[in-house]
Parts: C-alpha cells; structure tokens; sequence
C-alpha cells in the first residue's frame, strides 16, 4: 500500500533534517574551537543529501502502472558528512596558550551566519515532513473507519 | 445490472483514492528531498491517468508508402515540475507549491472515501430492508 510508504519518506526526511541539525549544533559549538595547527583545527560539517532509490518489486498492478517505484525516490539518503574546505581563520594573539611561535591561533571555518540560516531551514523542513506524515495518518485512520 | 449492484455502486471512487494514495507518496518524495541538491521534483497528471490516457504515442506523418514509419512512445506518466524559483543548487522543489498539492490530494482522498463510505451504508441499508 503506498500510503505507508509515505510514512517511510517522510521519517527518512526527518532522519535527514536531525542529521543536519546535529551538524550546525556541532559547528556552531565549536565555532572557537582553536588550535595551533591546521589539521588539528576543526573544520565545519555538512550533510551530503542524495535521493534514496530502493530496488523494488512490483506488488500490484497500480503501481507498475504507475511506474512509481522505479522513477519516483523513497526519501532522502544521507551519503555522507564532508567538511568544508574553506579557508581557516587565523587570528593573531600572541598570548593565548594555543598560539604557534608567530603567535597566531587557528580558528575554525565556521560561518555562523549561515549556520543559523542552516538551522532555521532544517528545522522547518523538520516541520513539513512532520506535517507530511499527520496528513498520511488521517488519511490512514480514515480508511480503517470505511463501511462502519 | 442495476445501481445497486457491488461493483456498480462503488463507481469510480475505488481506484480514485488508489490513485491519490499514490501520488501522496509522490508529493512526500517531492517535500523530503526539498533540501537535496540537484533534485527535480515529480508529479502526474491526475486526470490523464485516470481516463487512461497515460501513454502518448506520436506518429511521424507519412505522405508516400514507401516513407518510414517513426513513432514515439513515452511510457512515463511521471513528469517534472516547472519550478517559480529554480534553486541555484538544482533542486526544483517549492515547499508551498509541494505542501499545498499534498494537503489537497489528501482532502480529495477523504471526499472519495466520504462517497465510497456513503455507498457501503446505501448497500448495508438494501441488506437490512430498511
């Protein structure tokens, strides 16, 4: 029934949107995070989002008619998390305990501005695929109720 | 038979609420990957499906015999949005546009199932002689 797998999409959207949100969260904890070395500094994180397509069977005609399973995505599949290659922030401060024999300290990569504007965006996608997922519930539950 | 029959009864209502299922599982694809880059959002043509007109097929014209006879076939009824604002990372998908789709395929679905309801209480009547 392809009802229920509305329920799938949408909990692998919302898997998608916490993943992210837990990456800003990760960033921007450790937007002053430094360090006296380029490797050691840490780098800000991002969610690779890709389209989940599964192998499937063809249970009923409808949906062969449809073509829905071979053509249409089953949610979104998270490919991995990258780290940004933008530049490191160097900040001259000769007496903080972490800075190198020229007295710089590493910062990392951080852009705080566009991590809230990350949060904002993943939590409201959070949002709709919640939204998504009450929808196809009532529609469910109507269903049960047919012939009472 | 008369309207009262099983089958008759029912109408189309059956595989109306089949049809807006699945393309409730479309619409939820298209709101899932609303983040993901490059992805173009999907859609069909609800009405075109249901009369079963889902496979177009184009004929070359021909004015001799002895032309050659192209055809066209396109087996896929599902086709892409045309996007208000195309994203720069490729992705196609306007949440409103997708969110508004999705809430009135639902509330479709629900006036299929109110009919169908209605005509399993009209043949529970006939049963009871009521």
């Amino acid at each position: 029934m392809s009802l229920t797998n509305v329920f799938n999409i949408a909990g692998t959207g919302m898997t998608a949107q916490s993943v992210r949100l837990n990456t800003t969260a990760s960033n921007i904890a450790n937007a002053e995070t430094v360090s006296s070395s380029v490797e050691e500094t840490y780098k800000a994180r991002k969610p690779w989002f890709s389209v989940l397509q599964k192998q499937w069977k063809d249970v009923d005609g409808l949906n062969r008619k449809l073509d829905v399973r071979s053509q249409v995505g089953d949610g979104v599949e998270i490919k991995g998390i990258v780290e940004s290659d933008a530049p490191l922030k160097k900040r001259f401060e000769p007496n903080h305990p972490m800075a190198d024999e020229e007295g710089y300290v590493l910062y990392p990569n951080v852009n705080i501005v566009e991590e809230m504007t990350d949060m904002m965006s993943s939590s409201r996608s959070y949002q709709m695929n919640v939204e998504v997922m009450k929808t196809a519930k009532q529609m469910l539950q109507r269903t049960l109720t047919l012939g009472q | 038979m008369s309207a009262l029959g099983f089958k008759n009864s029912l109408g189309i209502h059956p595989q109306v609420m089949q049809l807006h299922a699945a393309r409730a599982e479309i619409l939820a694809n298209n709101l899932a990957n609303a983040d993901t880059p490059h992805f173009k959002a999907r859609d069909f043509d609800f009405q075109a499906v249901l009369e079963g007109e889902s496979k177009r097929s184009m004929e070359m014209n021909v004015t001799s015999e002895r032309h050659l006879r192209g055809s066209i076939q396109t087996d896929s009824e599902l086709m892409f949005r045309n996007p208000y604002q195309p994203a720069i990372d490729g992705n196609t998908v306007d949440s409103q546009v997708e969110q508004t789709l999705y809430t009135e395929n639902a509330l479709r679905y629900n006036a299929s199932f109110q009919f169908l309801n209605g005509s399993f209480k009209g043949l529970k009547g006939a049963i009871k002689g009521q």
